[in-house]
């Protein structure tokens, strides 16, 4: 049974749809990635698995169970995790209450986790006690991937991690994405940069106009050349 | 000396008393703007309508407080914080979650909290009347502690009530709760959380409706001590604290709107400018007035304004601070 299946999803705000029926399947220990043009409905998609807008017609599964248009907080006790592209730290609160946060419904794994989350980003530690809003973009992609994996997620959900960080950031998140997943954890992400994506999907959805263009492992999307030349810029 | 003792009482005192009333109603008005976005201008009848419970109670038990050697208002108190807080939260439910689930703008929420207002006081005027009534019943009078200065001289005391010693002692305490719970519980951590970004806060599971609940507690418990304090210092009267709307709000702008310790911080910079702009400076000059050159006749009321203009003074400070620093002393949220 896969870890997330997603049926012919149909969605969008406000009465305008922007998803049309668009398929998405990935096992427990997969990373999948969607990549597309713009306003192709990748960011829409990863909204409406977890909850933040209404699907309208199909299905999403969470291991077999249907979670579509569950509420977040439900969402959150069933093991799903979430990482907005903007916005995505407490600006006001500091690092390890930022992180605390993360595991609120689950209080009593807290310290355990803590121990965890600053052995895997180290720079946390020395900034815990600072106010997240004063970080750099990339330690706040840290403290936003280590809020979401205080709950010890199944599956965690990514909207464009790297928007707006220097190639060396990127690539060190690009790293720990393999890293979480290789932790069995289960990833579903958008992406802009779309070869360096690809290159660690074991599945990979190209998105146009809210439906599925090509769907496929990332090894194999990377090397179809019809793909290339028209999503991939050449 | 006198002049000191003088200034003492008028100034020191009532600048604290007026000060620790703005600052408690203050923090209920930023918490439920930093959780909710709307400025709740019910709140000062939940003010009264806390003071009212107290007044009931006191009714139902009159002589209770003997027991313990408090007034029986300060006994029921405790009771009448949990009566507002649940009235706090039924307002909720009935009033302004329905327009929360349509997503109506902010504006349309100040607009309901006006009707609330409206209603809270007609309900309280047609249980408790117009006129003005004391909390203190059944034989119980206000304590006054009259502290003579041991120098040379010095004629007039400094005069101090018990619910103005009682309302100092609460204020700290719940200045250093407050502080304690948005620090260190969980609970005050996640309402932190939500204040700065409630879509991330229900990402990450925290159930914003309980958030929703918990401040409404706290704004309505803070409310009924403000209310009763207030009350025991002067008399009840069913627009005991709608006067006091203006201030509060002026508080808890200067301070920074959606700042807890901002509002703390505003209260008293309000109460004080309040006691500060009446205060009668003569009375500090007149020992030193003959150094004044013979032209310069000390009046015998040297105030900024007059007792009854009090009221523009908090409004003075609003335009002030909103045309030179909108987000008031600490960085708060600009509405």
């Amino acid at each position: 049974m896969p870890l997330l299946d997603a049926r012919d999803v149909h969605g969008g705000y406000g009465g305008m749809n922007i998803l049309n029926g668009v398929n998405m399947a990935i096992e427990a220990d997969e990373i999948g990635v969607i990549v597309g043009p713009n306003g192709a409905g990748k960011s829409t998609m990863l909204k409406a698995v977890f909850g933040l807008l209404s699907v309208t017609q199909g299905e999403i599964l969470l291991r077999g169970e249907p979670i579509h248009n569950l509420p977040p907080n439900k969402l959150v006790q069933k093991g799903m995790g979430f990482i907005p592209q903007e916005k995505n730290v407490f600006p006001s609160l500091t690092v390890k209450e930022n992180l605390e946060m993360g595991a609120f419904l689950k209080p009593q794994n807290t310290r355990r986790m803590l121990k965890q989350i600053y052995d895997f980003f180290p720079p946390l530690f020395d900034k815990r006690h600072q106010p997240a809003g004063e970080l750099s973009g990339g330690q706040r992609q840290m403290v936003a991937m280590g809020r979401a994996l205080m709950a010890e997620p199944s599956l965690l959900l990514l909207d464009e991690p790297t928007a707006g960080l220097s190639p060396l950031y990127m690539n060190e998140i690009f790293t720990q994405v393999k890293q979480i997943n290789a932790a069995g954890v289960g990833i579903l992400m958008v992406e802009q940069n779309a070869k360096q994506a690809l290159a660690i999907a074991d599945k990979g959805f190209v998105l146009a106009a809210g439906q599925n263009r090509f769907t496929d492992t990332g090894a194999a999307l990377l090397a179809d050349p019809e793909v290339a030349r028209s999503f991939l810029g050449g | 000396m006198n002049e000191l003792v003088f200034f003492i009482n008028n100034v020191v005192i009532a600048g604290s008393v007026t000060g620790s009333i703005y600052a408690i109603g203050a923090i209920g008005v930023t918490l439920i703007f930093s959780i909710m976005r709307f400025a709740h201008f019910a709140h000062a009848d939940m003010m009264t309508f806390g003071a009212f419970m107290v007044l009931l109670l006191t009714m139902a038990f009159p002589g209770a407080g003997a027991v313990v050697g408090l007034p029986t208002p300060v006994i029921m108190l405790p009771l009448a914080m949990v009566l507002t807080a649940l009235l706090a939260v039924g307002i909720d439910k009935v009033f302004y979650k329905p327009l929360r689930a349509h997503g109506v703008k902010p504006i349309v929420m100040v607009i309901g909290s006006l009707g609330v207002t409206l209603m809270l006081q007609g309900l309280i005027r047609l249980f408790a009347g117009t006129s003005g009534q004391s909390l203190y019943m059944a034989g119980e009078r206000k304590e006054i502690y009259r502290l003579a200065l041991p120098f040379e001289g010095v004629r007039a005391p400094i005069v101090i009530t018990e619910p103005q010693v009682i309302l100092f002692v609460l204020t700290i305490a719940c200045v250093v709760g407050l502080h304690l719970f948005l620090s260190r519980s969980r609970l005050g951590k996640a309402m932190r959380a939500m204040s700065d970004n409630p879509d991330l806060a229900r990402a990450s599971g925290i159930n914003t409706n309980a958030i929703v609940a918990v401040t409404w507690v706290i704004a309505g418990g803070l409310a009924a001590i403000a209310g009763t304090l207030l009350a025991l210092d002067v008399t009840f009267k069913p627009d005991l604290s709608f006067f006091l709307l203006l201030p509060i709000f002026a508080a808890a702008i200067v301070g920074g709107v959606g700042h807890p310790y901002g509002a703390i911080a505003g209260g008293f910079v309000v109460g004080f400018a309040e006691t500060l702009a009446v205060f009668n400076w003569a009375v500090l000059l007149r020992p030193i007035a003959h150094h004044f050159p013979e032209w310069l006749e000390l009046p015998r009321n040297l105030a900024f304004v007059g007792t009854e203009y009090k009221i523009v003074v908090p409004f003075f400070i609003l335009v002030a601070i909103l045309v030179w620093r909108p987000t008031g002393i600490f960085k708060g949220k600009v509405i």
